[in-house]
């Protein structure tokens, strides 16, 4: 088998541990305890009163807005990892073109800033 | 005592050379080595909680826990027998499958990122070039147990914790992410063995990265108390505001496992911390040995810190979170990152932020 | 049969049950959830290929940043997912149309499918087993792909302003509060101390 592959084995076979060890763990009280609900005990936590409706309701805007920033930035980090990891043998072309990129969305971030879209309200 | 030791390494290398030409002794050494680290991981949450709970009381001149096992070492013990024996409540009105998805999901997550963390030369599960890529894409995943706890429950104040928690931790990804090409930058390389190889000069404590990403070692430290929602920036259980967050309606085992999550995450932090900008194993004087001592003497004074600031630091508020997260660390970072290229590139400082240079 | 080859239909069949689930499920959240593990699953296959670095920024960018956004729209905005059940049928045999032109352009695609000589050579070449995928990467994207790479910057600017654009409604109702102004204030304009004698008042 390939060398790299190899490396990879061993966390498959962790990932199979670790949910092993979580599914026993949650199994464990499963088993080992009694269960006795009743509908005042499984009713949702509220301040005393029944739900007036279903809790997952809708929310402010700016949490998209937040994970839209987000992809972007993320996907600008990914733009930077294999710079960074080619970085000693880059060529200045590859340099600077990096430089560029990070000013393109500096720009981008700039605009954030003024239009108000990092402020939380 | 060092030479018996080394010749049993040499005995159990080539016992294991001989195991691995076999398929099943091969898979037989990875689930050893997959539960010595689980193992290791348990009973380091274990004390970590013991550990968190004495400093939180000593700082506010308690005792903490005192009462079971000598000087209390069995609580944390006594707790989880506790939890195990505790009914699980399960909501009405919510997803039976996604409610016990969750807590699953973080702990495997949390646990699943210690596969590539290196304990001493060597000493991991697996190699990977891009070990620190992996520890970020794996820690990213962190956020759908939260997610998927607050969602599932169908009770407002998880709801309004999971959003809170998912915006919060996303936030603080990018600057972490950023911290992280500021060291590659240095380094050359993702693989934590070629990162801490880099650190290895004969200046002891004076070659680690702290030195030259001295303001990155502190936003990485706070991003990471932001990133595993622990205090000051607990915000997701704020309990005067929320409860306890997305847990509220978690009781017995998941609970366990959400807590436990947390904790391991908190310690990987540690230890991404230690490997980063304080050398891994390395020996903080030149001339005395490096080895696994040193990395969990780091990682423990890391989490010292951690549970310092939990007990001396008022919780920030929410909009003040998204402001610092956003609005300074962010392009602090950028800004230190577009630095550590420019030195590195133009060599500034000779090899100091170029660390490649010298062959480290 | 060795385990890359058992890992390979491990992830292939996730895969692919992954992406059933997401069309089939009655909760859009559970399709979320199917989805995520079919982009995990295809990492796994990404590093079979040999491809770490893709694998990996699947993992970051689609698992841990879209899928998140994904979940946020459909847990927590208010679409009636029963009323658009109901139209499906309405929609149905366009849909099936598009399916078909589809498949029969799949179809006329795959029948002239000829891998070019290049190919072929690339293919066969022995990846170099010094150079680790990523730093390879490097060193091409930034320099060879100049242009493309400049493009998905400027790409990345405009959709960082038009989410702005669509989402952003500025408050006008609110506090805010101003931080730096707070910092730099000077705490000798703003405290002043008063020798208040007993029974005057100021």
């Amino acid at each position: 088998m390939d060398d790299l592959l190899l490396e990879y084995l061993p966390i498959l076979v962790f990932l199979g541990i670790a949910l092993g060890l979580g599914i026993i763990l949650l199994l464990a009280a499963a088993v080992i305890a009694i269960r006795n609900p009743d509908p005042e005990k499984v009713s949702a936590y509220e301040c005393g009163f029944n739900a007036f409706d279903d809790a997952r309701m809708k929310f402010d805007v700016r949490f998209y807005l937040v994970s839209i920033l987000f992809i972007i930035f993320d996907l600008e980090i990914a733009f930077l990892f294999p710079w960074a990891v080619a970085f000693q043998d880059i060529s200045m072309i590859g340099f600077w073109s990096m430089i560029v990129f990070l000013g393109v969305l500096t720009v981008g971030f700039a605009y954030e800033w003024k239009k108000g879209a990092l402020e939380w309200e | 005592m060092t030479e018996i030791f080394s010749q049993l390494i040499a005995k159990v290398e080539i016992v294991t050379a001989d195991l691995i030409a076999s398929n099943f002794g091969l898979a037989l050494i990875l689930i050893g080595q997959g539960l010595l680290m689980a193992v290791f991981l348990l009973l380091s949450a274990y004390f970590l909680i013991y550990a968190d709970r004495k400093i939180w009381a000593a700082v506010q001149l308690r005792r903490g826990p005192n009462v079971v096992g000598a000087f209390g070492l069995l609580q944390s013990g006594a707790d989880m027998l506790k939890l195990v024996f505790k009914e699980i409540v399960v909501p009405a009105g919510s997803d039976k499958f996604v409610f016990f998805l969750a807590p699953v999901v973080s702990f495997v997550m949390a646990i699943l990122a210690w596969a590539v963390i290196p304990l001493n030369d060597g000493w991991q599960l697996s190699n990977l070039n891009v070990a620190i890529l992996y520890v970020f894409a794996i820690s990213s995943l962190e956020v759908y147990g939260v997610i998927m706890g607050g969602w599932a429950s169908n009770s407002k104040y998880p709801f309004l914790g999971s959003l809170r928690s998912a915006a919060q931790m996303i936030s603080y990804e990018v600057s972490i992410g950023l911290v992280i090409i500021g060291v590659i930058i240095s380094t050359g390389s993702m693989n934590f063995g070629a990162i801490v190889a880099a650190q290895d000069t004969e200046y002891g404590i004076l070659g680690w990265y702290w030195l030259p990403h001295l303001p990155m070692l502190f936003l990485f430290f706070i991003s990471a108390l932001a990133e595993t929602n622990r205090p000051p920036f607990d915000l997701p259980e704020a309990e005067s505001e929320l409860v306890a967050g997305f847990q509220v309606e978690y009781s017995s085992t998941p609970f366990l496992l959400f807590m436990a999550g947390e904790l391991i995450a908190v310690f990987l932090m540690c230890a991404l911390t230690s490997l980063l900008f304080f050398g891994g194993w390395l020996s903080p004087i030149p001339g005395l040995p490096d080895g696994v001592f040193w990395m969990l003497l780091k990682m423990g004074f890391f989490f010292f810190i951690f549970a310092m600031i939990k007990a001396i630091t008022p919780r920030y508020r929410y909009d003040q979170l998204m402001r610092l997260g956003w609005k300074v660390f962010l392009p602090f970072s950028l800004v230190w990152v577009v630095f550590v290229a420019f030195a590195a590139k133009f060599e500034f400082f000779g090899s100091f932020y170029a660390r490649y240079l010298v062959g480290g | 049969m060795g385990a890359a080859v058992f890992a390979f239909y491990l992830f292939a069949l996730s895969t692919i049950t992954g992406g059933l689930f997401t069309v089939l499920s009655r909760n859009p959240v559970h399709s979320v959830l199917w989805l995520i593990l079919s982009f995990l699953s295809s990492a796994g296959l990404f590093i079979l290929l040999g491809a770490e670095f893709v694998a990996m920024l699947m993992i970051i960018v689609y698992v841990g940043a879209v899928a998140v956004l994904f979940l946020f729209v459909v847990m927590m905005l208010d679409v009636d997912f029963a009323s658009l059940k109901a139209e499906m049928a309405k929609y149905l045999p366009l849909g099936l149309l598009i399916v078909i032109v589809l498949l029969m352009e799949l179809a006329m695609g795959l029948a002239v499918w000829v891998p070019s000589d290049g190919a072929k050579m690339v293919l066969g070449a022995p990846i170099p087993s010094d150079t680790h995928n990523t730093a390879a990467l490097g060193l091409l994207i930034y320099d060879q792909y100049f242009l493309l790479f400049q493009l998905a910057g400027l790409i990345l600017l405009v959709a960082m302003i038009g989410a702005i654009v669509l989402t952003l409604r500025h408050r006008k109702d609110v506090k805010r509060q101003d931080i730096l102004t707070q910092i730099y204030r000077d705490p000798d304009e703003a405290i002043s101390l008063k020798d208040v004698k007993p029974g005057q008042g100021l």
